[in-house]
């Protein structure tokens, strides 16, 4: 199959990681040689907290500058930090609402002005999809939910040979029970609402 | 059950390179394993330490007080003839030096593995050592994976090399390489682990006092001449492609450079060295390889270490070819590496064009707003920060004073607002340098310690400090949980991972036990009374120590009630 390089991006406690691997796994059963890259330690600490999915036989871990097939930012200031890492035929998925850095609150930066650079990100890549992924997530029950609403997103718009079936299943087996239905019907949502 | 312990032989599992690793060392019969938390190297520990847990487990597992003790407990349960591991990161290594270097030289029956995790670009590290270094240092073999299958594989193979060899071998991995997850076929368990081993007394070569040392380390000297068989023999020594040119890479770089030479198309042009086994390298196999080409390329991060050596091996095969690598000026000896810059070293070295995809022209992308790491909301070290500013106000010395800080979640207190951390170098050395300070300056010293750190390595240097008749106010920030890591348990925890059933040291006691009078007792939630406290222990002068006891809001999540 084709090398696909997915880049995760957000902000600690996000779910990043739950989501890269909840992709992996996917991978894996679908009987793609898949790797999936996590950070952990200091930086997780309310930092900036990166994942990769490198689909397809590749054996880095890590994806330079210009460089990712697909971006997934689940915070646009960090969808924004990530674009370096892309190219003109990147796919661009980003959440719409944003969460303000204490360094913004203390005055030392200004948060971009992000519509924007949405417009910006939907002249400039191949496809761009952007949604609210924080009201999708409440709507199915948990606020927590933003990193399936996400998932869901790249599913639907079938640039990875991982279909629904694949990842809704790994939900139900990787999920903690109680979580299962409102991370279902997050995934759906996302599914169904990924326009671009 | 735990997955790793569950999985069944042939089973295939998304596992990180550190589950890998214990998985391999379940399968590989290892029996007793200790180790002191440290990314990137903590997950192996974790599962160890929830296998161990488990009703009718193969394994033994602790979190000894620190790196050094650690590997004790692993040497000695190999000197009893059982398999053996510990695991830590890279500055661990530092720390149980003392006993690798020794061990080493008395050796194992059982075999054992120690694990160092490197973290280049020091993502969670206060450097990036390249502990390489330490293999060469000691004489001890090591193996460094580039995928957690490897990982897995090169664990259990480790166990028989060391068997063999009644030597420790290292496994070298890094960040890259512990925090990746792909898929690990699983093998089998063994039906039987030897849990209980037998110690022979044998003092002529447990006892290294002089005249057994240097017999000692004349066997070493033998047995690394040994290792070299295993290095030659290994499986995970590959040599793909063919070509007039060569690449060696190990570790995380040989995927980097796997991935260059298939995106490049250059699989089949170029001789491709992947060496599984750094130390000692394959001195045959890297002679016929260097032969058999015209320059060659080195790709590993940090040091210049299989670097260096070729260009020693070709001095003595009377060789002469063009080295790439740091010496060119190719690589750096900072940081870790990426693909790109990977592939654009091969596409120089190979003389290729390399096609760079468009970008988008982002120019005019204002400064992006930082995120730095930050201490959770509503984290208690934030409050007892405040409150020592406070009272360092209110008794007019929060312009004076030296804020020697320790390693853990709180050493992000070097951040604004709260800016109180202004002296690191290592676990532990909040309370050594305050020593140092309270000699040599007439500055106020407030050093700050958590709970895990103090017994890692503070106890000694505050004994160290109150004989010594030293002048500072030492805050141990007790959140009763090791935070940073992941929230594994210490000596002094008060809430406890269900059924840990092991007996507490109070902090307190510890620090009265030295004969310290000044203790005092806060709660940094109660900000008045614990001002109030604060102002007299930094009014004194003379050595007081300020126990600030609140859980890790986290780990109260987890655990608290629950016993």
């Amino acid at each position: 199959m084709e090398y696909k390089k997915i880049l995760f991006t957000g902000v600690g406690g996000q779910g990043t990681l739950l989501a890269s691997r909840l992709l992996g796994q996917a991978a894996m059963k679908t009987g793609m040689d898949v790797r999936v890259s996590e950070v952990h330690g200091m930086a997780q600490r309310g930092g900036v907290v990166e994942s990769t999915v490198m689909l397809g036989g590749l054996k880095s871990p890590i994806i330079s500058k210009g460089q990712a097939d697909i971006l997934v930012g689940f915070e646009p200031l960090e969808t924004l930090r990530a674009l370096e890492r892309c190219s003109k035929k990147s796919v661009v998925i980003t959440n719409t609402n944003p969460i303000v850095p204490i360094t913004v609150k203390l005055g030392q930066f200004e948060y971009p002005d992000m519509d924007t650079w949405f417009g910006f990100m939907k002249e400039n890549f191949r496809r761009f999809c952007a949604l609210d992924a924080d009201a999708l997530a409440k709507e199915a029950g948990t606020s927590k939910a933003v990193n399936i609403v996400l998932l869901g997103v790249l599913i639907a718009l079938k640039e990875i040979p991982i279909d629904r079936e694949m990842v809704l299943e790994t939900i139900k087996t990787e999920v903690k029970p109680k979580f299962v239905e409102p991370n279902i019907k997050a995934f759906e949502l996302g599914y169904e609402n990924a326009k671009c | 059950m735990h997955p790793l312990l569950s999985g069944k032989s042939g089973e295939k599992l998304l596992l990180l390179g550190n589950e890998a690793i214990v998985r391999g060392a379940l399968e590989a019969g290892a029996a007793v394993a200790a180790a002191y938390p440290g990314t990137p190297s903590s997950e192996i520990a974790n599962n160890l330490f929830f296998i161990s847990n488990e009703e009718n487990s193969p394994i033994y597992f602790e979190f000894s007080t620190n790196e050094k003790v650690a590997m004790e407990v692993a040497a000695s349960a190999a000197a009893a003839g059982v398999r053996s591991l510990t695991c830590m990161k890279h500055v661990g290594m530092n720390v149980a030096s003392d006993v690798l270097m020794t061990l080493a030289y008395v050796g194992v029956k059982g075999g054992m593995v120690i694990i160092t995790a490197d973290d280049p670009s020091m993502h969670s590290s206060q450097n990036e050592q390249d502990n390489r270094i330490y293999a060469r240092f000691s004489n001890l073999p090591m193996l460094e994976p580039t995928s957690p299958q490897e990982a897995k594989d090169m664990t259990i193979k480790a166990f028989d090399i060391s068997e063999e060899l009644e030597l420790p071998v290292i496994i070298r991995t890094t960040t890259r390489t512990s925090h990746v997850r792909g898929p690990v076929e699983l093998g089998p368990l063994p039906e039987k682990v030897k849990r209980v081993g037998k110690f022979e007394k044998n003092p002529r070569r447990w006892v290294p006092v002089p005249a057994v040392a240097r017999i000692r380390h004349k066997v070493l000297l033998e047995q690394a001449e040994r290792a070299q068989k295993f290095a030659e023999a290994s499986d995970f020594n590959i040599v793909i492609g063919k070509g007039e040119f060569g690449i060696v890479a190990s570790g995380v770089s040989a995927c980097y450079v796997e991935d260059a030479l298939m995106e490049l198309g250059l699989e089949e042009k170029v001789r491709f060295l992947r060496l599984g086994f750094p130390f000692p390298y394959p001195k045959r196999l890297l002679s016929e390889f260097l032969k058999g080409i015209k320059k060659v390329l080195v790709v590993e991060e940090l040091e210049p270490f299989l670097e260096d050596e070729i260009k020693v091996l070709l001095k003595d095969l009377g060789l002469s070819m063009e080295v790439y690598g740091k010496g060119t000026g190719d690589f750096s000896r900072m940081y870790e590496f990426d693909p790109q810059m990977v592939k654009k070293a091969i596409s120089r070295f190979l003389n290729v064009e390399l096609v760079e995809e468009e970008m988008p022209d982002l120019s005019n992308l204002p400064p992006l707003p930082l995120r730095p790491p930050t201490l959770c909301t509503g984290c208690p070290h934030r409050e007892t920060y405040n409150a020592v500013k406070e009272a360092l106000k209110e008794i007019g010395e929060e312009e004076r004073v030296i804020y020697p800080t320790d390693i853990g979640c709180y050493t992000l207190g070097l951040l604004p607002p709260i800016q109180m951390a202004d002296y690191l170098l290592c676990m532990g050395s909040s309370v050594g340098s305050s020593a140092g300070f309270s000699v040599s300056t007439d500055q106020k010293i407030v050093s700050f310690i958590g709970d895990s750190t103090f017994f890692h390595s503070g106890i000694s240097s505050l004994a160290n400090a109150f004989h010594n008749k030293h002048k500072f106010c030492l805050v141990v920030l007790d959140n009763s949980t090791t935070a940073m890591t992941g929230h594994q348990p210490n000596p002094g925890i008060e809430i406890t991972p269900p059924g840990y059933d092991h007996p507490r040291i109070p902090i307190e006691d510890v620090v009265r036990g030295l004969g310290i009078k000044e203790v005092y007792k806060i709660n940094p939630y109660k900000k008045k009374s614990a001002v109030e406290t604060l102002r007299e222990a930094l009014s004194k002068d003379e050595l007081t120590v300020v126990i600030s006891e609140a859980p890790c809001i986290l780990y109260y999540k987890k655990f608290g009630g629950k016993k």
